[in-house]
């Protein structure tokens, strides 16, 4: 027989002394404790991140919250266009707090895009997509892509007024697709009408992409975790006096912002749960008679208001078609914020222009979601358009122009240095050594 | 950043509250009335339940279904058991089929769903002049307004119509439903349903039916309130030890 495992061998990547003998044979065959020591515990953090550093991990929190409430959902509910309204009923009134459970779900789906959004824009004002980031935020903006058609797919399961017919309007923009675009509805829909077989398949689905974002959400925390948070002050570490463990200092800061979120939560679900809830959706689906307004969520309703905001036809291209890829093109250009950006400083801070440009976009975004929740027609209509043009103005030509002609501050010296004052990052840089 | 992020959400909300008032058609808003069961604490009244219960019963049941409620619900109103067994005797259900395969009719029993007036939407419309009266069991979640609609409705619509209104036949003026014809006759007059041998008036039945209805559709809410301020008072309390902790462990590094 062969001598035990030379544990000693793996020094790098054995966990500290303390643990015991099982923990030390396990470890040297599977890196589990090392492995989260190493991106939980000891893992270096910038010292200097503020609260809105917090939206990250609470935003993998609540997709965990949503897991397990939306599994034991499943549990109930069934996904039949006869049966899938009462069934929702069934949960609400009988199963033993399916009411929590499910407006816990409900709403987590809009406390979910809510952080998302935060954590994107908190990205986008200290230029965390910036080299050597950039693989990151791609990441990132799949992750938003994919909540978006799970979210989608999930309003459409209680079988309401608005799920029918959100059902209904969201496939169809498919068809302005020039030639694949019906065939791929009739996939989408399993028909020739939004049925039995949409809900089925969208049930299944809504089940799958989950768990697609944890993958991704995987991917995104290795390409984190290769160089590192970003900072508020945007430069990079330069030593171990610009960086504290992640345990217990940031552990403790997002447990706090994670109580704090959970008692606003709280305050929704058990007070105000159907606050966000178009009435129309609690009236079972009906293929015969369509609601006076249909409107998606609100947080779809800023690129909903990008489509309708198309109402021309340039070159003979159909205003719908265009429509759908203004929209789709205000998700997708996303993807390419790390090159629109020419600026070489990433933080808002010390972008003396950016930092005040940089507010247009999300009072565009949020006079575009006011846009998407009325009637279009009159100022309604030309508000859309303003902001949609400002929306694709501020990506197209406001990033990459404004790098090439602002003249940044003057950046700090190290983290250290801006934090603690010059000397005491000095003193710091002298015992890390 | 912090500041003017904070008025940006603000303004954020006012529009979604903005929009949210004002997506409904031509209707006023219905006013706003109280209810036992508004605010934080608030609970049900089983005594206005009862009687908003009796006038379902009395005048509603003619037309409107109360789809997901079942007799054994109404002990959750105050009803004992065996009252609710009374009460669920006085229906017939269809059941089977038994042993020799036939279908047959028995009284019902609290397992039941309390049964509508027609057997399907098409017998419903068919009676009522092309009209679908609608389920009632979630109609203040399914209307603007929840319980104020129905009180709206049932209590202050049925008024004379202003100068210039055109009567569809077989419709009737309502000032808080959506472009005011109604199929619904007038349902409530006064004295229609007796309380504690008492005529009742339309404002009170009108009242303690929406009680009633708002209850049908969310029979958990006492419970949901209760549980809310057990699950926010120790959130509260969390947020402080977290806080605390927070700032402790951060006092040890200079920041």
């Amino acid at each position: 027989m062969a001598a035990p495992p030379p544990e000693a061998h793996s020094a790098a990547r054995t966990p500290a002394t303390g643990y015991g003998r099982l923990t030390r044979w396990i470890d040297y065959r599977l890196p589990f404790i090392a492995s989260m020591e190493h991106h939980f515990t000891d893992y270096p953090t910038p010292v200097n991140l503020n609260y809105w550093w917090n939206f990250g991990s609470l935003a993998g929190i609540i997709l965990v919250i949503m897991i397990v409430t939306g599994v034991t959902l499943a549990m109930y509910y069934t996904p039949d266009a006869s049966l899938a309204f009462d069934s929702v009923q069934r949960i609400m009134r009988d199963v033993n707090y399916g009411w929590l459970i499910r407006y816990i779900h409900m709403n987590g789906a809009s406390a979910f895009f809510l952080i998302v959004y935060i954590h994107l824009f908190r990205g986008l004002y200290y230029g965390s997509y910036k080299y050597p980031r950039e693989l990151l935020w791609i990441l990132g903006v799949i992750i938003l892509l994919l909540m978006i058609a799970t979210a989608f797919m999930g309003y459409v399961l209680p079988w309401g007024q608005m799920s029918y017919w959100a059902a209904t309007v969201i496939t169809n923009l498919f068809s302005a697709i020039p030639v694949i675009g019906h065939p791929i509805v009739t996939l989408l829909w399993g028909g020739y009408v939004v049925g039995d077989p949409t809900l089925h398949r969208f049930f299944a689905l809504h089940y799958l992409l989950p768990f697609i974002i944890v993958a991704v959400i995987g991917l995104h925390l290795i390409a984190l975790h290769q160089h590192g948070s970003n900072n508020p002050l945007g430069i990079d570490k330069r030593g171990p006096q610009d960086t504290i463990p992640f345990h217990p200092y940031y552990t403790i800061k997002d447990m706090f912002g994670l109580m704090v979120f959970l008692l606003l939560f709280a305050l929704v679900v058990f007070y105000i749960p159907n606050y966000l809830v178009e009435p129309d959706n609690y009236i079972p689906a009906n293929s015969l008679q369509t609601p006076p307004h249909i409107v998606p969520e609100w947080y779809l309703l800023p690129f909903y208001a990008i489509l309708r905001s198309i109402t021309f036809t340039i070159f003979g291209i159909p205003a719908k078609l265009l429509g759908v890829c203004a929209a789709l093109g205000a998700m997708l250009i996303l993807f390419f914020v790390p090159w629109l950006d020419t600026s070489p400083v990433r933080s808002a801070r010390f972008r003396p222009v950016y930092k005040w440009v940089y507010w247009l976009l999300p009072i565009s975004l949020i006079a575009l979601g006011w846009v998407g929740a009325h009637e279009p027609k009159g100022i309604v209509v030309i508000i859309g358009q303003i902001a949609t043009a400002y929306f694709y103005f501020h990506f197209l030509i406001l990033l990459p122009v404004l790098g090439k002609f602002e003249r940044p501050r003057p950046l700090p010296i190290s983290i250290a240095a801006a934090v603690l004052g010059p000397r005491a990052a000095v003193a710091g840089a002298a015992e890390g050594q | 950043m912090l500041k003017a992020a904070a008025a940006a959400l603000a303004a954020a909300l006012a529009l979604v509250v903005a929009g949210a008032a004002e997506a409904q058609e031509e209707a006023p808003p219905p006013p706003h009335q109280t209810w036992s069961f508004d605010g934080v604490f608030g609970t049900y009244n089983e005594a206005t339940l009862q009687r908003g219960f009796a006038v379902y019963q009395q005048v509603c049941s003619a037309c409107h279904p109360v789809t997901h409620l079942y007799f054994r619900d109404l002990e959750k109103i105050g009803y004992t058991e065996d009252e609710v067994k009374g009460i669920a005797a006085k229906y017939t259900v269809t059941a089977g089929p038994n042993k020799e395969g036939q279908m047959f009719k028995r009284p019902a029993r609290p397992a039941d769903h309390i049964p509508g007036p027609f057997p399907n939407d098409e017998a419903a419309r068919a009676a009522n002049n092309g009209g679908l009266p609608p389920d009632l069991s979630l109609i203040t979640l399914a209307r603007d307004g929840g319980p104020d609609y129905v009180y709206a409705i049932v209590g202050l619509g049925f008024t004379k119509p202003p100068p210039g209104f055109k009567p569809i036949p077989g419709t009737y003026y309502n000032q808080y439903f959506a472009g005011n014809h109604i199929k619904m006759p007038p349902p409530l007059h006064p004295g229609a349903v007796k309380f504690d041998g008492q005529p009742a008036s339309v404002p009170q039945m009108a009242h303690d039916v929406a009680a009633f209805l708002n209850w049908a559709a969310e029979p958990n809410l006492d419970e949901r309130h209760q549980t809310g301020a057990k699950v926010v008072l120790f959130l509260v309390v969390a947020v402080i030890v977290f806080y605390a902790a927070k700032r402790r462990i951060w006092s040890r590094i200079p920041h």
